[in-house]
């Protein structure tokens, strides 16, 4: 393709900002390291995850301090998954529902809907299920603040990120697509499966990535409707507290160690994190992006 | 596109660069200032039960002195304690008395507040003695029909570690948080009293003032006395109720000088009183 | 895209039509819930002296003006910074890099790693960076650069997405006809990649306007006028915080401001989709 000089200064244009968005990531991430950096010293990674439980400021009964984040893990982790695999299949089929079910008012005011939901603060969801959601678990199954609200106000706060990423990607599938399909016959329900998802499979991995995202690093409302007890859920009913909530809990007051082992923390969630995102393309190797 | 974006980037760019300095200077508030005029700016952290108080107190000295600006923020008592060490903040906003290990600063107490004990409002039990609420929280009791409740397992509501009810709460009933045995573990008071008011079985404790206000309209929780003494503004006042606490500005040991003594002397006097009251808190002066 | 109703349904397609209906119902239904919860309880404190006024009484009497300029002008200023660099990158990413590439990867993931940070996390770093390293204090400024750190990563992947769904033919048939790269780039690909672009800009200034944890450390708590970007002021999340967790007797304005949020955001999106439809999009025909 031509080269002229408008084209070099473009490219050298957009290389400049890459860096900075790149310089950003890595500055967070360093910024976590140095500030874990005096715990990992004084205490050592493997007591994370093999202490029994999570006291990291016990110093009244001089009795050691315990860095077990176990429990934080798997309560972050089950609601996280559990959030996912519910609002994955609602938030995809909402956006099929805009653009093959719906008549085009109705899939209008829809869109408008999630568009809106997706800016909702997460106080006021974690107001609302506070006020009536964790109240409504509580005459179900006592004490109410538990797993399953944590993980319906998740899944309430992330089908928008999915729905729109998958409207968007639908809206990108080319009509000639859908043309073939329906002069082969195929039924609605056949095209959307066989043709219309394969076709905008980049689009809906992006946005499962995203909500992950956005499910692993929410803190507020969880804050406020999950319970916040360092314990392994055994029912769903179970309060639990992830490791953002217990960051959001603890920083006010941490000093020294404490203080670092949160960031410690921090760095834990992130490694999950990647672990999911390089399991999930690993998975999808070629085949989602070919 | 292009005129939107030569557009976006010419408001952006007088933004920025247009309003740079702000209309008052940024005198250090502890350095002179003329008799007449007070200016400067105040910048306080930490607490954040303090922090609607002294948002109010700062409002209405702002008023008085249309040349100060008092910056509030948030961050937990420990914040407050470490900025105000440190000279990051003018003030540190704390709502417990000050440690021993705190001795290099010195605290300005600006109103009182108490920490009660509340139940939902269908509750049937009427009041705790100090032995049973340490053996609930203890775990000992768990049932409300050993205390003359119903036949309905407790919910336990407990404060985060490291908040300064806690504290106090443990201070008072010679509990260590670490036994505790709860069910579910609040931050705030507000998120205390709708957890409670949420669950018919629970117990929780609170700050004294909202908990008033809060059941007083229409809120399904009610207030046990502690003690023996009623859970009341009044009491607190009196000093009869056993559960108080300070709210306290806290500075470095040399004395306040200029904006931050107007300041001091502002929220301790008896014209904070009515601010005070609005939040449900306790005047020191009255 | 109007081609989307030659699929038809099929008698023996009940049961995947009543899936799809259902999910929008379910999803529709809870929205209402939360929606209904917040207009029912916040509508009868909205007034026009509510939008323009200073708080009084720690915010349960009087207005949130200068909130509301506060979070316009938070909003702003991140929006001013995440948007040249996201759209760059992703440009980059989506054009300029093959597919396979090792850089391409690793931009892809650490973006990923990015969107995954609690707001707790950027708030700290923010206060870190911005308001003790750079001097900033507690400033809108640097509240709306910490939400540009935030929302890049959402920026760039769908406004790659988008780009990513424009046919080769177009760059192709650019590149007979003699146009350079960046001509190709602003008069036809960027047009045509607006849907992608409009997703990622309305994700993007919800994730800001959504946000609470970040901004408390970094753009601070305080309700004045703000006078400059480097004045501190809250946001409308962080009053409706206060108000309903901190202050006794808040509720009411905690819904009201609620409302006022909605509403805010609806206009902003509509006037976002309007503004790129009208601008960027109806440029080209897409056949």
């Amino acid at each position: 393709m031509s080269r002229s000089r408008n084209d070099a200064i473009l490219i050298w244009t957009l290389r400049v900002f890459t860096a900075i968005a790149g310089a950003i990531v890595l500055l967070i991430v360093g910024f976590l390291i140095v500030e874990s950096i005096p715990v990992l010293k004084s205490v050592g990674l493997s007591r994370f995850f093999t202490d029994p439980s999570w006291h990291p400021a016990r110093n009244i009964s001089n009795s050691d301090e315990t860095y077990g984040l176990a429990p934080m893990i798997t309560g972050t982790l089950i609601s996280m998954a559990l959030s996912v695999l519910v609002a994955t299949p609602l938030g995809v089929l909402s956006a099929v529902f805009c653009h093959y079910y719906a008549p085009p008012t109705i899939a209008r005011y829809y869109r408008r809907l999630i568009e809106v939901l997706a800016g909702i603060p997460s106080v006021v969801y974690g107001f609302w299920g506070l006020m009536v959601l964790v109240p409504a678990i509580g005459r179900i199954h006592p004490p109410g603040p538990s797993l399953l609200a944590a993980v319906i106000i998740l899944i309430i706060m992330i089908i928008p990120t999915i729905a729109l990423m998958a409207d968007s990607s639908l809206a990108n599938v080319p009509p000639a697509y859908l043309r073939g399909a329906v002069a082969l016959g195929l039924s609605r329900w056949g095209t959307i499966r066989h043709v219309v998802f394969p076709a905008a499979k980049s689009g809906l991995f992006t946005g499962v990535i995203l909500e992950t995202g956005r499910a692993i690093g929410e803190t507020m409302a969880v804050l406020m409707v999950a319970g916040n007890m360092v314990q392994t859920p055994k029912s769903i009913f179970d309060p639990i507290r992830t490791l953002t909530a217990n960051v959001a809990l603890e920083m006010a007051y941490a000093m020294g160690d404490h203080r670092s082992a949160l960031f410690v923390s921090g760095l834990v969630l992130l490694a999950m994190i990647v672990a999911l995102v390089s399991a999930a393309e690993w998975i999808g190797k070629g085949r989602i992006y070919g | 596109m292009k005129t939107l974006m030569s557009l976006l980037l010419l408001v952006s760019v007088a933004l920025i660069t247009g309003c740079g300095d702000s209309s008052t200077p940024k005198a250090p508030a502890t350095g002179a200032s003329s008799k007449d005029v007070l200016a400067g700016k105040l910048v306080l952290t930490g607490s954040s039960t303090v922090a609607p108080l002294v948002t109010e107190l700062g409002k209405r000295f702002e008023k008085l002195h249309p040349g100060v600006r008092i910056d509030v923020q948030t961050g937990g008592s420990s914040r407050g304690i470490a900025d105000a060490r440190s000279g990051v903040a003018d003030l540190g906003q704390v709502s417990r008395s000050l440690k021993d290990d705190e001795k290099d600063l010195r605290a300005f107490t600006i109103a009182l507040d108490g920490v009660c004990v509340i139940l939902n409002k269908d509750n049937a039990v009427k009041e705790l003695s100090d032995k049973q609420v340490i053996d609930i929280y203890l775990g000992k009791i768990a049932n409300w029909k050993d205390v003359g409740g119903k036949d309905a397992p407790i919910t336990v509501v407990n404060k985060a570690e490291g908040t300064s009810t806690l504290e106090l709460f443990c201070h008072y009933y010679k509990l260590k948080p670490n036994d505790i045995k709860a069910h579910v573990i609040i931050v705030d008071n507000q998120q205390g009293i709708k957890t409670v008011a949420g669950n018919a079985n629970s117990i929780g404790y609170v700050s004294i003032g909202s908990a008033e206000y809060e059941s007083s309209h229409g809120v399904a929780i009610k207030l046990l006395p502690v003690g023996g003494v009623d859970a009341s503004m009044a009491n607190v006042k009196a000093h009869t109720f056993p559960l108080m606490r300070e709210l306290n500005l806290v500075t470095k040991l040399e004395e306040p000088t200029g904006v931050k003594k107007a300041f001091l002397d502002f929220c301790t006097s008896k014209e904070a009183n009515e601010s005070i009251k609005e939040l449900f808190f306790v005047p020191i002066k009255e | 895209m109007a081609d989307t109703r030659i699929l038809t349904p099929g008698r023996s397609e009940w049961f995947s039509t009543l899936a799809v209906w259902s999910a929008a119902a379910l999803v529709t239904g809870f929205f209402l819930w939360v929606l209904w919860d917040i207009v029912s309880h916040g509508f009868s404190q909205i007034s026009w002296s509510f939008l323009t006024t200073e708080s009084e009484k720690a915010g349960r009497a009087g207005g949130i003006g200068p909130v509301l300029v506060s979070t316009l002008l938070v909003v702003l200023v991140c929006l001013a910074v995440s948007l040249p660099i996201g759209l760059a990158t992703a440009v980059l990413l989506s054009e300029y890099t093959p597919e396979d590439s090792l850089f391409g990867r690793l931009v892809r993931r650490s973006l990923d790693v990015l969107s995954g940070v609690p707001s707790i996390v950027f708030g700290l770093f923010g206060n870190a960076l911005f308001c003790k390293a750079l001097g900033m204090g507690f400033s809108i400024l640097s509240g709306g650069l910490t939400l540009a750190c935030m929302v890049l990563p959402l920026l760039i992947r769908a406004t790659e997405e988008g780009f990513r769904s424009v046919p080769l033919d177009y760059r192709t048939s650019a590149a007979a006809l003699g146009m350079s790269r960046s001509s190709t780039l602003f008069h036809l690909l960027l047009p045509a990649a607006t849907p992608g672009l409009v997703v990622g800009l309305v994700l993007s200034i919800g994730r800001a306007i959504a946000e609470t944890a970040v901004l408390i450390f970094t753009s601070g708590y305080v309700s004045r006028w703000p006078e400059s970007l480097m004045d501190s002021g809250r946001t409308l999340s962080i009053h409706i915080y206060d108000l309903s967790m901190n202050v006794s007797g808040g509720n009411a304005n905690a819904y009201a401001t609620s409302l006022v949020l909605v509403v805010l955001l609806l206009v902003i999106n509509m006037t976002s989709s309007w503004m790129a439809e009208r601008w960027l999009h109806r440029r080209i025909v897409l056949l």
